[in-house]
């Protein structure tokens, strides 16, 4: 069985009316995505990096892919809201793989570029062809499958020395009313001495439907910047989600990458970062709350190719029913570059019987002045701090919550902006207590009505 | 039939100088009686033959020589091995003047050979209250104290005479761990061994001394498959000492070896290494091969396997000694030095399976490298659905003493339920140049320092040798850094 064969099927018979719809320069990495997956198979569960995940599966439905580009007549700034209280985001829609803009995309005007990419490989055609596709590796199937299949994308450059004032904010929504795979993709350019804040949080309207989003995002942090990805996932149980995130980093540039999942059905969260100039500093942070049939891998990979480099990785997960979790981990340090310091942590809670945790923590090191370290701990609540609780009167079910609260904590913590920290311990403290999807009397403002 | 040469006069003083750099490396003439290069059905039969082996046994080896030839070599290993062409190795070598009788019978150019590795055959081996069953090459040589373990029940002696003796133990063990469906080597090693250690501890006999086995691979060419099997019944307990070193070599060598140990309820074993074979020269020529698969079953409730491990020698070491914790409450523990120099690449850990409920497991793993020389720590930790209440801590470091070397680490941790708690802890760092400026400021020159420095983080694996070896294995560490300052 090949999952891919149905989807370049499907290319090949629509390949004229997919590239009339779409900028050039995305049609010239179409050809060599094609190559690519003439005999690229999915990755099986039990395959390198891919132990406890199998690829093939989640692609095997058959998921519908919207070739012509129909629309969809719902205004999703009209029916959906994810605003982040006392904070202040001009905010940007993707509804499936669309993109459109808000009132509010107006604030960082003459600051930032965000445009769909049909319109930036019109006014930006070097920037664009000098960065799209260039760090997301074809070689793997499913980077291959979204520049196959992906007509549109979301271009955002902030030009050197530009620090908007607010954060970008972009509210990735399913509303199709059917089964539906969507090639979202973005590509982030960050210039010198710059800053970028970005939100991105993924939701689904209609519950009753599987999705698969197979994303592709790119950034490329120039000397002296500063990138804040901060990834939500707060969908349903049949909304599955392949992501690769490729990063470039340059001198003195500070990336940080903060992935939560807490509510999805199977996400496979890849993250890889080239760290090419000194002084640069890289921050993975990761927090996964998941339970039911819940899935989700996390898989790492940080290179540092240059020396003086700082990098800081930390997952956590907390497992309950028979969600499974997973992590990989992989920091590499090249030849001749001294006085790089990486570390590496990954703890998890396993809540229930049937829950399973996979974990991977690599160092590959051919330095010999570094500090590295990896960490990894699967456990659970401390019986002590349990029973403390209880002596004070407080109910085991909210003891043992108010402990997983405090256990993924300090991963809200690294969150660099207050107002976003603040809702995540609320968004956190109602997952915990099984409350997310209930609306009323919440403050969280997803949905206007 | 000589399998050296004399160096010419003219290359004798370089040869010589070269030679220096490796303690062991000499080489002894004596005579070998060796089945010609190749590999098929027919030099399986013939080793069987050799050997007298019954008819199951010739079977087990037809069985697994046929699973071999579907296999592929893995190349899963942060190693090169490279293409080894199995037809060009001679799969089986025994000393020809090998006679019954007592020590004095023995080869004295062979005797001359322990005498140098320091094994004490005669006399002072009763003092030292050890016995050794020294393998040369293929076939076990001399088994000492043998009748005094016998007394006890205590049954210890080279795997083709325990075919022969107990045939029914052999039978019922051989391949329960390790099984030849294993792997690549496993599989090769089960058609082709061509002898090894055989121990078994009765029930509730506590072994009144260490057990100790080196190995030598001597005749040129004869990769050396050895099977070491450790049964040990309920409530006993065996301490068992394994040594290498080898001569030295132009061409490289390959062991492929087998160990497989068996513990029964609140038995104990402990398995102890050190590995010293010749590691090639300073341009990474020649060296051993060492791609070994060694794993203990604790089957039995409240077991205990512990193995430790000083690995300082061989240009490829490819090897995982491993646990099954079947058994409730049962103890796995895995203790690791690895010293890489030069161009050697090392590639070693654990694997601890927990099957059974409440068992625990410990893995101290310490990584050296120097020159420009790979080392990796890979493992695994996996607890079963089914085994709930397990424990495991890892701590696996790295020190790099070259810029030019590297340090992996690779630990892979699957856990299956909610009640097991699972810790793994890795760093990678080089010698804090305070420490050593301290000893030199002291008049310790930093060759010395590095040494000194080196055994000090390595003391928590040392101090779980049996005094014997702690002192050869401190010695080696020191031996294999000299030359990777400066």
């Amino acid at each position: 069985m090949n999952a891919l064969k149905q989807y370049i099927d499907l290319y090949d018979e629509n390949r004229e009316l997919i590239e009339q719809q779409s900028p050039a320069l995305l049609n010239k990495l179409r050809q060599d995505a094609r190559t690519q997956l003439n005999d690229a198979r999915l990755p099986r569960k039990g395959s390198e990096d891919y132990e406890a995940t199998d690829l093939e599966a989640v692609f095997s439905h058959d998921y519908g892919v919207n070739v012509n580009r129909l629309p969809f007549d719902a205004d999703p700034g009209e029916t959906f809201h994810c605003d982040v209280p006392n904070m202040s985001t001009c905010l940007y829609y993707s509804s499936n793989d669309a993109f459109h803009s808000s009132p509010t995309a107006e604030r960082n005007i003459g600051q930032v570029v965000v445009l769909p990419f049909s319109m930036a490989a019109v006014d930006y055609p070097e920037l664009m062809s000098a960065y799209y596709g260039k760090l997301a590796h074809l070689k793997d199937p499913t980077v291959a499958l979204n520049s196959l299949l992906v007509q549109d994308g979301l271009f955002i450059y902030v030009p050197d020395g530009v620090i908007p004032e607010r954060p970008i904010q972009l509210v990735n929504i399913f509303n199709a009313a059917l089964d539906m795979m969507v090639q979202r993709r973005l590509l982030i350019v960050v210039g010198k001495n710059a800053a970028l804040k970005l939100l991105s949080c993924d939701h689904t309207q209609c519950p009753d439907y599987r999705y698969l989003n197979n994303q592709v995002v790119e950034i490329v942090a120039m000397q002296g910047s500063t990138v804040d990805y901060y990834d939500m996932e707060e969908s349903t149980p049949q909304t599955n989600r392949v992501s690769s995130i490729y990063v470039e980093q340059h001198e003195g540039s500070n990336v940080l990458i903060d992935g939560i999942t807490l509510i999805n059905g199977f996400t496979r969260n890849n993250y890889h970062v080239e760290v090419n100039g000194e002084h640069a500093e890289t921050h993975l942070l990761g927090m996964t709350i998941a339970s039911g049939e819940q899935h989700v891998d996390s898989h790492t990979f940080i290179s540092h190719n240059a020396p003086r480099c700082h990098s800081n990785e930390m997952f956590k997960y907390v497992l309950n029913d028979n969600a499974v979790g997973a992590f990989a981990g992989k920091i590499l340090v090249q030849p001749n570059c001294p006085r790089v310091e990486a570390y590496q942590g990954n703890r998890n809670l396993c809540g229930a019987p049937t829950a399973k945790m996979y974990t991977k923590p690599q160092l590959e090191i051919y330095t010999d002045d570094v500090m590295c370290s990896h960490g990894s701990a699967v456990g659970q609540l401390d019986e002590d701090a349990l029973f403390y609780m209880r002596t004070r009167g407080i109910g085991i079910d909210e003891a043992r919550r108010l402990l997983m609260q405090a256990f993924v904590a300090d991963v809200i913590d690294g969150v660099r902006l207050d107002a976003l920290k603040d809702r995540l311990h609320f968004l956190v403290e109602k997952r915990f207590a099984g409350t997310l999807s209930n609306c009323a009397g919440c403050m969280a403002a997803c949905k206007k009505n | 039939m000589k399998e050296t040469e004399k160096p010419e006069k003219g290359n004798q003083i370089i040869e010589e100088a070269a030679q220096a750099e490796y303690k062991y490396g000499f080489v002894t003439d004596i005579e070998t009686e060796v089945i010609p290069k190749g590999l098929d059905e027919d030099v399986v039969r013939r080793i069987s033959a050799l050997k007298g082996e019954p008819e199951w046994l010739l079977d087990f080896r037809l069985k697994a020589y046929r699973h071999w030839l579907t296999l592929k070599a893995p190349t899963w290993g942060h190693v090169h091995v490279p293409e080894i062409d199995y037809q060009a190795i001679s799969y089986y070598a025994a000393p020809r003047k090998l006679k019954k009788g007592g020590v004095e019978d023995i080869d004295p150019e062979l005797k001359k050979t322990f005498d140098k590795l320091g094994i004490p055959l005669e006399e002072q081996l009763r003092l030292s209250g050890m016995a050794v069953d020294a393998v040369m090459d293929s076939v076990s040589v001399k088994t000492t104290y043998r009748e005094r373990l016998a007394e006890l029940g205590v049954i210890f002696c080279s795997i083709s005479e325990a075919v022969k003796d107990y045939p029914d133990l052999v039978r019922k063990y051989l391949g329960k761990v390790v099984p030849y469906t294993d792997n690549f080597y496993a599989a090769l090693n089960s058609a082709v061994f061509s002898d090894g250690s055989f121990v078994y501890i009765p029930k509730g006999v506590r072994c009144p001394m260490e057990l100790s086995t080196y190995f030598r691979i001597n005749a040129a060419q004869t990769g050396q498959f050895e099977r070491t099997l450790i049964v040990a019944d309920d409530d006993a307990y065996v301490s068992y000492l394994e040594g290498c070193t080898a001569p030295m070599r132009d061409e490289n060598q390959l062991h492929a070896a087998i160990v497989e140990i068996i513990v029964e309820d609140r038995a104990e074993v402990k398995y102890s290494t050190v590995q010293n074979w010749y590691p090639g020269d300073k341009d990474g020529k020649g060296g051993i091969y060492n791609l070994v698969t060694k794993r203990g079953l604790c089957r039995g409730d409240h077991s205990k396997l512990s193995w430790t491990q000083v690995e300082t020698g061989s240009a490829i070491t490819w090897k995982y000694p491993s646990c099954v914790l079947k058994g409730d409450h049962s103890v796995g523990e895995f203790y690791s030095v690895a010293l890489t120099n030069n161009w050697q690449e090392a590639d070693t850990g654990t694997k601890m399976i927990h099957l059974g409920k409440n068992s625990t497991s410990t893995i101290v793993s310490k990584g050296i490298s120097a020159g420009h020389s790979q080392n990796s720590y890979r493992g695994m930790v996996k607890i079963a659905p089914k085994a709930t209440g397990c424990r495991n801590f890892t701590q696996c470091d790295s020190l790099l003493l070259s810029d030019t070397s590297g340090a992996h680490t690779f630990p892979v941790i699957e856990v299956g339920n909610d009640t097991s708690v699972v810790e793994h802890e890795a760093t990678t760092s080089k010698i804090n140049e305070d420490q050593i400026f301290y000893c030199n400021q002291r008049g310790i020159p930093t060759e010395d320092a590095v040494g000194l420095i080196v055994n000090g983080y390595a003391k928590e694996v040392m101090a779980k040798l049996p005094m014997e070896f702690a002192v050869e294995a401190q010695k080696l560490l020191s031996i294999s850094l000299e030359g990777s300052v400066g």
